[in-house]
């Protein structure tokens, strides 16, 4: 009796603690942000806003895609608090939103950095944007146009619901200009994770992708990739997306009112803080400073 | 009082009977109304015949030949592994195993059909497609024949229960006339057995292979997802169904892309209709 009595102590004790303490919280912050904008945030966003509303259980906040341009327009029409875009505003979407007196400021909360990977036995070690747009277009098919050994090309891309996807096809297929021409080759297999991915990679020494720097790991070899032939090539790390030395790599922004509500700016603290930052890594992205 | 009873248990039965059916016709017009609606845009001749799959480029190609072939290489190559085998197995079942045998085996059978088919494909992408990879000397694994041979595990299981029923089916004075006459067991399977189950069969193939073709996870994560025209089975293929399941998260609702994958939908549906409703003429015909 006197066991079942310890227990009872040792299960509702920290069980009241913790509410006691959450209501010590909730006291502090409460109401509700609505997050809109870039499909590749999402996660991200969605995985900053539960860590949030695990400390503050009275805030709320909602995260919705949609695209980068969706976000930006909602935030000029004054339909969202928080824009989550993967590019940053034109200079007229600026002024349009300062037409309708919502001045925004951008606040850069993350880096998005692309490694192209290839089996650790591949003998190729950097490339060119050029000869990458080549490689997934299916102008180049084998490995020996490139310095490599004498065998056909396997291309492994994301399927088409990634960002990653739209990313890559239009900043190294496409070569930076959006709207180009170029496709990805029929033939490019279409892996449903970054994992699979990294996986394949691993096991074919034939085989390039690209993936978030996070599942690289010694299984697979990264590609340095240059601009142009003259170089240089850099290869993909924190430190190099940090620097933008690293061509495939890009900021994620938030966008927020020049006056954000209190609840706005310490969600906005919190993404970046140590611990917000921590999460942008949990999530495969590049944290804006280096763990000191 | 109980004649009340009865007539609302009746009609209570009636209606759940009816809501089925209700229930297919109602998913049938909205995939055919969600579907249709792409054909006011896109030129069905272009869907049909199209040899390229690029659904969010400008001006966007919806072409479903490459993705239906792909189907079709898969299900065949599923098709011609997992008949014989399917066979085999329920005849061994039904005529040859001892009795204690036959318990376990039907129930190792019936194992392997509740296995998720998301475990058969993972296992199938571990396993199954690095030794194709070194046995052919492929740069990948991800091919339409571990396609067609993870596929073959899940058609066995229908194909062998449904067959292994209608042998249990054949009346038993059949097989004593034959063994009367003289003949041996084999003789009796070959050419009473056999042809007397052999409607069941054509029933137990046909559900098989509309298992294999509606599959999805599996085949999404071990066929490579290349939508090209399939030449070869040592090659990667794009199936209609991993289509659907690879592209529905990204497309707008109401945009020409969405539309195009209710589209596919809508062929899948006509296939799988067509063949469900042979395998019902079949085991119709048998109980005749």
């Amino acid at each position: 009796m006197k066991k079942k009595i310890l227990y009872f102590a040792v299960i509702i004790i920290p069980v009241f603690l913790i509410f006691a303490n959450c209501n010590a919280q909730a006291k502090q912050l409460s109401g509700s942000i609505q997050i809109k904008g870039s499909d590749t945030m999402v996660n991200l966003g969605q995985g900053w806003a539960e860590q949030f509303m695990e400390k503050n259980p009275d805030a709320s906040i909602a995260v919705t895609g949609g695209g980068s341009g969706t976000g930006i327009a909602a935030i000029i029409n004054g339909t969202c608090d928080i824009a989550q875009s993967s590019r940053a505003m034109k200079q007229q979407e600026l002024d349009a939103a300062k037409k309708n007196g919502r001045e925004v400021q951008e606040v850069e909360t993350a880096i998005d950095a692309l490694a192209v990977i290839v089996n650790p036995a591949n003998p190729v070690s950097q490339l060119t944007i050029e000869q990458l747009s080549g490689i997934f277009t299916g102008t180049v098919t084998n490995w020996k146009e490139l310095g490599g050994a004498d065998q056909p090309i396997l291309m492994l891309s994301r399927e088409r619901n990634s960002g990653t996807h739209v990313y890559f096809l239009e900043h190294i297929v496409r070569k930076g200009n959006e709207k180009g021409p170029e496709e990805y080759s029929p033939k490019a297999l279409m892996l449903p994770s970054s994992q699979a991915i990294s996986d394949e990679v691993a096991q074919s020494v034939s085989a390039i992708g690209y993936v978030g720097i996070g599942y690289v790991s010694n299984r697979q070899k990264k590609i340095a990739v240059g601009k142009s032939a003259e170089g240089p090539f850099v290869l993909p790390s924190i430190d190099t997306a940090l620097d933008k030395t690293y061509p495939i790599a890009r900021g994620l922004f938030m966008y927020i009112p020049k006056n954000p509500s209190a609840l706005v700016k310490s969600f906005m603290d919190f993404v970046l803080s140590d611990f917000g930052q921590e999460i942008v890594q949990q999530m495969d992205f590049v944290p804006l400073r280096k763990k000191s | 009082m109980k004649r009340i009873w009865e007539a609302a248990v009746e009609k209570f039965i009636l209606l759940n009977g009816l809501a089925c059916v209700v229930f297919v016709i109602l998913i049938f017009l909205f995939l055919a109304k969600e579907g249709l609606a792409l054909f006011k845009t896109f030129s069905p001749l272009n869907f049909f015949a199209g040899t390229q799959w690029y659904p969010i480029s400008e001006p966007p190609k919806y072409g479903i030949l490459p993705l239906f072939l792909g189907s079709l290489v898969v299900t065949l190559g599923a098709t011609v592994i997992s008949v014989p085998l399917g066979m085999a197995c329920a005849l061994f079942i039904g005529e040859i195993a001892p009795r204690w045998m036959r318990e376990i085996l039907k129930a190792g059978v019936e194992l392997l059909a509740a296995i998720p088919s998301i475990v058969i494909g993972f296992i199938g992408m571990m396993t199954l497609a690095p030794w194709v990879k070194q046995i052919f000397h492929l740069p990948t694994g991800l091919t339409a024949l571990s396609g067609s041979i993870t596929l073959a595990f899940m058609a066995v299981p229908t194909i062998v229960s449904i067959m292994e029923d209608a042998i249990t089916a054949v009346p038993k004075i059949y097989r004593e006339g034959s063994f009367a006459l003289g003949a041996t067991h084999w003789q009796t399977i070959r050419r009473v057995v056999i042809p007397a189950a052999s409607s069941g069969t054509v029933a137990a193939i046909m559900l098989g292979i509309g298992r294999v073709i509606g599959e999805t996870m599996a085949v999404m994560m071990i066929t490579g997802n290349a939508a090209v025209m399939p030449n070869t089975l040592l090659a990667p293929v794009r199936t209609m169904t991993a289509t659907i399941a690879a592209e529905m998260g990204e497309a707008v609702q109401g945009s020409e892309h969405y539309f195009a994958l209710f589209a596919i939908g809508l062929v899948l549906f006509v296939i799988t209709f067509l063949i469900n409703m042979t395998a019902d003429i079949f085991l119709h015909r048998e109980k005749k």
